[in-house]
């Protein structure tokens, strides 16, 4: 981490955060185009932190968007209702989800490939039906006033973190634990990786990054809604890492920023949404399956559930 | 020579798959520093009994105890952790990542920087991954691997990819090491170099093996003890010599060469 590289994209980066500042300060940058890097920064968060989980280690989750939602709305009570500072709201709202990653990790951390990912998102479903059927947050209409707090400078400091982190655990021994998970379990915990522990990890660290980008999302769109986080936004963060690269953060960011951008503009056509994701998840995994910047096979994250686990394969080689 | 240490125990050992036994109480006594090979024609459990040894598979009945430790009941990983490492009939190595990533997983459960140190790259963090490259270089450069540990490890010929596997396994640091048909798909030349790896790497790092081979005369050549089994039973056990004159064991491949 502390090589030249590092220091360069560091440097550059701040510099891409003054530049943006400066512009934001002397009013040469209108709403519009805060709002979308804003919502980039947010959406960079979600999906590096879900290809911890999908892209290293291997594990087909999609409910993202019920632990971004868990930050979300316990940050806006944090603030909102509690009068707390929004660092320690935010880090409020990070803590639940990661618990949330935790105790819902361990029971489902049996299940693999597409069994893993349909008890992920019956999770989602379940947190967005809890939040709609609580009067405490506003049920069907959500919360509504809450202060905008998260400007572009907390986006993109926050945005840096999360990335360091992650980076910084996937290039350690911890990170190369996770993705021998990923690339043969069997084989993993014969050579001695607890591989249960590296799947909670995963999880936990995870949900808990979902969890700061849901703080962030409340307090700059003033309101939340369960509608907010359904499966569509699960859905739609998973297509970010699948077309960027499973495994390969700068192709998850590469692909997040390109997607985020296509919708701003598509925004007039919700509808075309769904159709366009599932276009670019189909046509990724047919033609491009290591995404954008060459992470792993996309399509062996899916297959995994299906294939021995179990050593004693008998083909003769 | 000092007293001779009893490593592994395998004690009235079974394991059923639905109707089929598919190993049959068996009983196996390692002692430290022993060479010893497991042969039997397809399908007689060799594979399983590898499988009950190192977790994967709960036994039905019967113990295991590594070390005087019984070993029934841990995950493989807990059980890697006492001591006892292997490789698979059918390779499995970790595809995507590059030889030296293969080999410093091993390294895995012995490194002391944590999570959290990793994390905010403390300096433990520099110091434990320093180390850990370094002993896995070591362990490639046993193997003549060190020249490829950049390279993806699936991208490795056939041959090296048995190599590395077992570099894998010793750089676990286990005391017994479990070789599940190390020569399989290799040419003779290969074999037979790698059977010389094999005693020497018994010599060098002073612990026991365990090798399930098809080839009967790379058995007989390398191992001290020879175990047989058959239909998930042991029907023999004894020196190189006393197995090639054994009755049970030229029925069980009749028509074989032994
Ligand atoms: N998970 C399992 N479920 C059901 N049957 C199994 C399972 N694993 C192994 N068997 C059966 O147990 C028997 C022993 O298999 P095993 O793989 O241990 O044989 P082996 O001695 O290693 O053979 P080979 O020389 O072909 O590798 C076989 O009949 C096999 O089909
Ligand atoms: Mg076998």
């Amino acid at each position: 981490m502390f090589n030249k590289k590092f220091f360069l994209y560091l440097v550059l980066s701040l510099v891409f955060y003054g530049v943006v500042q400066f512009l934001i300060t002397g009013m040469w940058l209108n709403d519009f185009y805060v709002d979308t890097l804003v919502l980039i920064g947010i959406n960079i968060i979600l999906a590096v932190s879900l290809n911890l989980i999908n892209g290293f280690t291997g594990q087909f989750s999609i409910g993202h968007a019920g632990f971004m939602s868990i930050g979300a709305y316990v940050s806006a009570i944090m603030t909102y209702n509690f009068q707390m500072s929004f660092p320690v709201a935010l880090l409020a709202g990070c803590v639940a989800a990661a618990l949330a990653g935790l105790v819902i990790g361990l029971p489902t951390l049996r299940l693999k490939g597409d069994y893993l990912a349909i008890a992920t998102l019956g999770f989602g479903e379940i947190i967005r039906i809890v939040w709609l059927n609580t009067e405490y947050v506003g049920g069907a209409s959500g919360m509504n006033g809450i202060d905008k707090l998260t400007n572009w400078t907390w986006t993109f400091f926050l945005v840096l973190i999360t990335i360091l982190v992650i980076q910084n655990i996937v290039k350690s021994t911890h990170g190369r634990a996770m993705i021998s998970v990923r690339e043969n379990e069997i084989a993993a915990e014969a050579m001695g990786v607890n591989v249960t522990k590296y799947k909670v990890y995963a999880f936990v660290v995870g949900a808990f990054f979902a969890g700061l980008a849901g703080g962030l999302t409340a307090h700059y769109f003033y309101i939340i809604q369960p509608t907010s986080f359904n499966f569509m936004k699960s859905f739609e963060i998973l297509v970010f890492v699948v077309l960027g690269g499973l495994g390969s953060t700068g192709g998850v960011v590469l692909g997040t920023i390109l997607l985020t951008l296509l919708f701003t503009y598509l925004q007039e056509y919700p509808e075309l949404r769904m159709i366009i994701y599932s276009l670019i998840l189909i046509f990724t995994m047919i033609f491009r399956p290591q995404g954008l910047l060459g992470g792993f096979s996309a399509k062996k994250m899916v297959k995994k559930g299906g294939s021995s686990q179990d050593g004693s394969s008998t083909t003769s080689a | 020579m000092a007293a001779q240490q009893l490593l592994l125990n395998v004690d009235n050992v079974s394991r059923v798959f639905g109707g089929l036994k598919a190993v049959s109480d068996v009983n196996m006594q390692i002692q430290d520093g022993e060479l010893v090979g497991l042969i039997g024609p397809n399908g007689a459990g060799k594979t399983t009994l590898f499988n009950l040894l190192t977790g994967v598979y709960e036994p039905s009945g019967g113990k295991i105890h590594l070390s005087g430790e019984s070993v029934g009941g841990l995950r493989p990983y807990q059980i890697t952790k006492r001591g006892a490492a292997r490789t698979f009939q059918n390779i499995r190595l970790f595809g995507d990542m590059t030889v030296l990533e293969n080999v410093m997983v091993a390294y895995h459960m012995h490194a002391r920087h944590s999570l959290f140190t990793s994390i905010f790259r403390l300096p433990g963090h520099f110091k434990g991954e320093a180390e850990m490259r370094e002993k896995a270089v070591e362990f490639l450069k046993i193997f003549n691997l060190d020249g490829k540990k950049d390279e993806i490890a699936k991208n490795l010929p056939y041959g090296e990819q048995r190599r590395l596997e077992i570099a894998r396994a010793l750089a676990a640091r286990p005391k017994l090491l479990l070789l599940d048909e190390p020569a399989a798909g290799m040419n003779p030349q290969e074999t037979v170099d790698l059977m010389n790896l094999i005693r020497w790497i018994r010599d060098e790092f002073k612990i026991t093996i365990l090798l399930i081979e098809h080839d009967m005369g790379l058995v007989m050549g390398v191992c001290e003890r020879i175990y047989v089994l058959d239909h998930g039973q042991i029907i023999a056990s004894g020196t190189p010599e006393e197995i090639r004159t054994n009755p049970h064991v030229i029925e069980a491949y009749l028509g074989q060469e032994v």
